[in-house]
């Protein structure tokens, strides 16, 4: 186990900063952790007014009439806008990532607890806040869609009646894979083992809650809003398209975003409402959610009911996986994935194995819940896919009554099979998957734990082991499959070297506690040798920073990673040539070695990238052809995803008198390719890992039957603290993307979507002695002892 | 940022001064110790009141555990941290320190009082059970002086007690009697969440026989803090586990939890008679120790 001693030696040092990868420690922290950090509610312009959002107390209800009076006439009160007034100037509705729309505030109907339904603009927090409480709605009730099993029941209620033609709650339906082949695969296979399993409703919770400040200056027609936003660029094209507002005189600054984990993907109503504040009043606008109003209004994830089926040959070689997905989108479809990705990256859920054959069909529909769909280190449902492949193994292991370790290993798929193409399309790049899965299992001691598990066993302990091995798609993505509303997802790049040898980066993705700032300044370094601290990273300001979709789905290594890189490099040739002048001979007698060009052959001869810097600015002719200053930009398209991957071993102990799990080890293996900085690779796998606990254990947004949200506040919402998790123990190997210029694969949710399974695997393992082979999450101690009592565990 | 609703605010200085202000303030008015349940309430505007008496500034007045005579006196000021810290609550009632430990979190025992807790009379709140346990008394205190009343007359209900609208809670008295010791357990889904269900136990012994023995428990529903028919049972018995069965039994009898986010009325009904076991086998254990 890691102890405190060789943790404390693995601390990065910096007075030995890496020119290049390496650890170091962030660059950003500084300013966060001495609370120096600049947030959207940190934002204060003179006179600025502030909004407070009134929303639905009920999950469904027509809108009969709406009295202002009271709240208008409240002392400090500017203005009080509902949706009559936003579809006066046809604003009312606005699209969603995922071609759908939604209300900016209800006209009709509400949709959903928690759904916007007026808006108050006032002097301050407080009053906005008090104004709210005066407006008057009369609701007519309608009966929820609470139960997404009901949602296409003749007889369920109509939500989306502002859709022409539509008569049911269908959302779409969607498949992938060979529906045939699969079938003569389960047709012919020894073992069919079937499994339904739940994904609930869970929420990112990240700690700063969604906001924004809109000015706009209406003599230059200039709109500037500061937002928490994941996707600067993205959002910027959006307002520009559904304001009409020309895209030149919008500016979106993302400053230090409090964590997004998908949360702030979307663009959500109250941005627009402050947009529409600052127009009405003239005035600055700040909103700013509370932690209730984030809770129940904004993204969710996960929220799938999957029947998984796999069929295998009695000796444990997996044939095939196929599964039907009911899939709860919540009143709008405000899924963020590509466009041709309703179900996101779900079809990897072939997880990292060498099948015959696979299916996916899936039925989305609408509720009155929540819209979103988004998020939890987004992930792009590859978290839900992965999920539903490793429980299904294991359910397999159980059948077969064979180690799940054993069974994984003999079915991965082999290092020489790459690129592996999968059943269902997807062209995983690069993989040595047993590798991983040993040294997890050494690190791990696995076959001492499964000593120690048989002695427990005999004394009436409960103790558990669960693996899970997972493969990600991630880095979207190549723009001939992949955009967001149109908008490509790949990613600009600008590189500047000051005349001091200095630089600048600008980026197009947004940093929302990722630690970009340094990760980019080290690949930047590696390849041109400027030290990290010399370089500075500015991201999330569209009017000085190039167009790209953003940081979300574990993409910014992987697509913005690549373009720095890249960029790097074009800077190091224009300078290769500089310095040929500089040192009188051909480009081809050149030789780089980090940080400076030499002769080849005569180290002595050669300048440094600083002195050519100077030169590319300085006094004096340059090669012929060449323009001076010492810059590039670029705009890189990946070609493909990045898979990384990973073996997680979790073990448990539950208290057989009360059911409640204590994770007492985790050990996480990651191969997430080029590793650029440990430390911050570690710091994203311990957030996640905890994520995971989360989701493994407790969190759930629940409704009551009426489609009251039962997880409003964070004493409702339960998210895991440090006395939760162990110690962390990690490893990894390194399998470089072959595609990536510098190989990264990227980290950003392997341990999200890879640790649930892990733990819920370990749980069901130690309830083994019950006769229990699937359990659904999250493992209260409740659910855990129910199981244990041979009951079906409650409803979502 | 929740924002509550607008209300005035006054700081006491003294008790008699709290007093006053609450007289005057009439039905709007409302004390706030450490804030720690009020002020949430009345950020999510589930609660609204006129009038804030802030009681903060009598801690030194009322933010005591001392001994005297035979009984411990505890102020209602004293924050929970203090509770969780004293030795010589944890040397007298082990129970205290069991309970503190499982109580929120650092933050909020910094801040959150004994006399909160008990004002509070949330179903799900620890102390209540505890001081019910112990078998403490409550000391009121009104514009017409002090009245003395016991925790089960002082518990009233969910949210419910016996100080009336000008009064104040002053402090809680312990009866210390010799050959007894106590514990308490909890089960929650997460550190700092209210319980799933507690249990808390205090047992006295003599010549090897339980003399007496006081189970309370905590968030499975109304009148659980304390249980006369497990005293009842455990009187002149000789601890073994078969009795210990026997206690946990009736506690899963005399409850009636809802079900909720933290499980079910079935899973409930078993913690009762789990953690009133374990509180039970924990007091004897203790007990014996003391004794060798
Ligand atoms: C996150 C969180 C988790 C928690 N978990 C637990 C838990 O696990 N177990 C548990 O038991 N508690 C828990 N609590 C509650 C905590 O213990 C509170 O501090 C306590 O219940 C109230 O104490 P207070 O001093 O904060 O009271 P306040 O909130 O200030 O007051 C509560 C009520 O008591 C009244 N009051 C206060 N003092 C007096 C007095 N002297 N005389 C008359 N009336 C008075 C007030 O007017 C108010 O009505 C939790 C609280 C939070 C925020």
């Amino acid at each position: 186990m890691t102890t405190v001693e060789t943790r404390l030696t693995e601390f990065a040092d910096n007075n030995e900063k890496p020119v290049g990868y390496g650890r170091m420690l962030r660059k950003e922290d500084p300013r966060l952790i001495r609370g120096q950090g600049n947030f959207v509610d940190d934002v204060q312009l003179p006179g600025m007014l502030h909004l407070a959002i009134l929303r639905s107390p009920v999950a469904h209800a027509r809108i009969k009439s709406i009295d202002t009076t009271a709240a208008a006439a409240l002392e400090g009160v500017v203005a009080i806008v509902t949706g009559a007034d936003l579809a006066e100037k046809g604003l009312a509705w606005m699209p969603t990532l995922s071609n759908d729309v939604q209300a900016v505030l209800a006209t009709d109907k509400v949709r959903f607890q928690g759904q916007e339904v007026a808006f108050a603009i006032a002097k301050s927090r407080y009053i906005a806040r008090d104004a709210i409480e005066l407006i008057n709605v009369d609701y007519e009730i309608l009966s929820p869609v609470v139960d997404v099993r009901k949602a296409l029941d003749p007889d369920a209620a109509l939500i989306r009646d502002d859709l022409k033609d539509k008569t049911d709650n269908h959302c779409f339906d969607w498949e992938t894979g060979d529906a045939a082949a699969t079938q003569v695969v389960f047709d012919n296979a020894d073992v069919v083992v079937t499994q339904e399993i739940i994904y609930p409703r869970v929420h990112p919770a990240p700690m700063e809650t969604c906001g924004a400040v809109a000015l706009f200056d209406a003599v230059e027609g200039q709109l500037t809003l500061w937002s928490t936003t994941q996707a600067p660029h993205a959002h910027r094209t959006v307002y520009a398209l559904v304001s009409g507002l020309p895209e030149h005189k919008i500016r979106v600054i993302a400053p230090d975003i409090g964590g997004g984990f998908g949360n702030k993907v979307p663009i959500y109503p109250g941005y627009v409402c402050a947009i529409v504040a600052a127009l009405v009043t003239g005035k600055p606008v700040k909103w700013m959610e509370d932690r209730s109003e984030n809770l129940m209004s904004t993204g969710f994830a996960r929220d799938y009911i999957m029947n998984g089926e796999i069929a295998a040959t009695k000796d444990g070689k997996i044939l095939a996986v196929r599964t039907h997905v009911l899939a709860d989108h919540g009143a709008f479809n405000g899924t963020a994935a590509p466009i041709k990705y309703p179900a996101g990256f779900f079809g990897v859920f072939t997880g990292s194995y060498d099948l015959e054959a696979a299916y996916c069909s899936m039925t989305a529909v609408y509720t009155n819940k929540a819209p979103g769909g988004v998020a939890y280190a987004c992930s792009f449902r590859i978290t839900e896919a992965v999920y539903l492949i490793e429980r299904m193994v294991d359910c397999l292991a159980y059948d077969l009554k064979m180690d799940p370790a054993e069974l994984r290993l003999k079915n991965f798929i082999k290092p020489e099979q790459f690129p592996y193409t999968t059943k269902t399309g997807w062209v995983y790049d690069s993989g040595e998957y047993e590798r991983g899965m040993r040294l997890a299992m050494e690190l791990a001691g696995y076959d001492e734990l499964r000593k120690e598990q048989e002695e427990r066993r005999a004394r009436g302990e409960l103790m558990g082991i669960g693996i899970s091995f997972f493969t990600e798609a991630v880095g979207a993505g190549p723009r001939k499959d992949m955009d967001i509303l149109g908008l490509g997802m790949a990613d600009g790049c600008e590189l500047r070297i000051h005349p001091t040898g200095k630089a600048v980066l600008r980026l197009s993705v947004k940093s929302q506690g990722q630690g970009h700032e340094t990760t980019f300044a080290q690949i930047v370094a590696e390849e041109i040798g400027i030290p990290p601290s010399d370089i500075q990273v500015l991201e999330g300001d569209t009017d000085n920073t190039p167009f790209g979709l953003g940081t979300y789905g574990s993409r910014s290594t992987p697509v913005s990673g690549a373009a720095a890189a890249l960029v790097a490099r074009k800077v190091r040739d224009k300078a290769q040539i500089i310095a040929s002048g500089m040192l009188e001979v051909s480009v081809a007698d050149l030789e780089w070695e980090k940080g400076s060009f030499h002769v080849k052959g005569d180290p002595t001869k050669s300048v440094t990238i600083q002195e050519i810097a100077f030169k590319s600015y300085g006094a004096g002719d340059l090669p012929e052809g060449i323009e001076g200053g010492l810059e590039a930009q670029i705009c890189y398209n990946p070609s493909n995803l990045t898979y990384p991957f990973g073996a997680y071993i979790c073990v448990v102990d539950i208290d057989p008198g009360t059911a409640v799990v204590k994770v007492r080890r985790f050990i996480a293996v990651d191969d997430c390719g080029t590793r650029i900085n440990e430390m911050i690779i570690e710091g994203q796998v311990h957030g996640g890992l905890t994520d995971g606990v989360g989701m493994a254990l407790m969190e759930m947004i629940a409704f009551d039957e009426d489609g009251n949200c039962l997880g409003a506040s964070l004493m409702d919402y339960l998210i895991p603290t440090a006395l939760e998790v162990p110690d962390w123990e990690t490893g990894h190997t390194v399998t470089p993307s072959p595609h990536h210029p510098i190989g990264a694969k990227g980290i950003g949710e392997s341990a999200t979507v890879g640790s649930p399974p892990a733990i819920v695997n370990a749980v069901v393992d130690a309830l083994k002695p019950f006769g229990i082979r699937h359990a659904d999450m999250p493992l209260t101690p409740s659910r855990v002892w129910e199981t244990m009592q041979g009951r079906h565990v409650p409803s979502i | 940022m929740q924002v509550p609703a607008p209300f005035q605010y006054a700081r006491a200085t003294t008790v008699d001064h709290a007093i006053e202000l609450l007289n005057e303030g009439g039905e709007g008015a409302r004390i706030v110790a450490g804030g720690h349940s009020l002020l949430p309430m009345m950020k999510l505007r589930l609660a609204n009141f006129d009038t804030l008496i802030d009681i903060n500034g009598l801690h030194d007045e009322l933010g005591y555990v001392r001994e005297e005579g035979d009984e411990i006196r505890i102020g209602a000021m004293t924050r929970h941290r203090e509770l969780l810290e004293s030795d010589l609550l944890a040397a007298a009632f082990p129970i205290f320190r069991d309970a503190e430990h499982v109580i929120a979190d650092p933050v909020v025992r910094n801040r959150g009082t004994l006399g909160g807790s008990l004002c509070q009379a949330d179903p799900s709140e620890d102390l209540s059970a505890v001081c019910t346990t112990l078998d403490a008394s409550c000391v009121i205190r009104g514009r017409d002086g002090e009245r003395v009343v016991s925790m089960e007359d002082f518990h009233r209900g969910p949210y419910e007690t016996a100080v009336g609208e000008a009064e104040m809670l002053v402090e809680i008295r312990l009866p210390i009697r010799p050959g007894g010791s106590s514990a308490y357990f909890k089960v929650e889904r997460r550190a700092g969440d209210w319980a799933v269900a507690s249990s808390g136990a205090a047992v006295w012994m003599s010549n090897g026989v339980i003399s007496d023995a006081r189970v309370g428990l905590a968030a499975v529903g109304p009148n659980t803090t304390g249980i006369p028919a497990i005293s009842e049972a455990l009187r002149g018995r000789a601890p073994s586990e078969e009795l210990f069965a026997q206690a946990g039994a009736l506690a899963a009898q005399a409850c009636s939890p809802a079900v909720d986010m933290r499980g079910t009325v079935e899973y409930k009904r078993h913690l009762a008679d789990e953690l009133t076991r374990r509180a039970l086998r924990k007091s004897v254990e203790r007990i014996n120790e003391q004794g060798a």
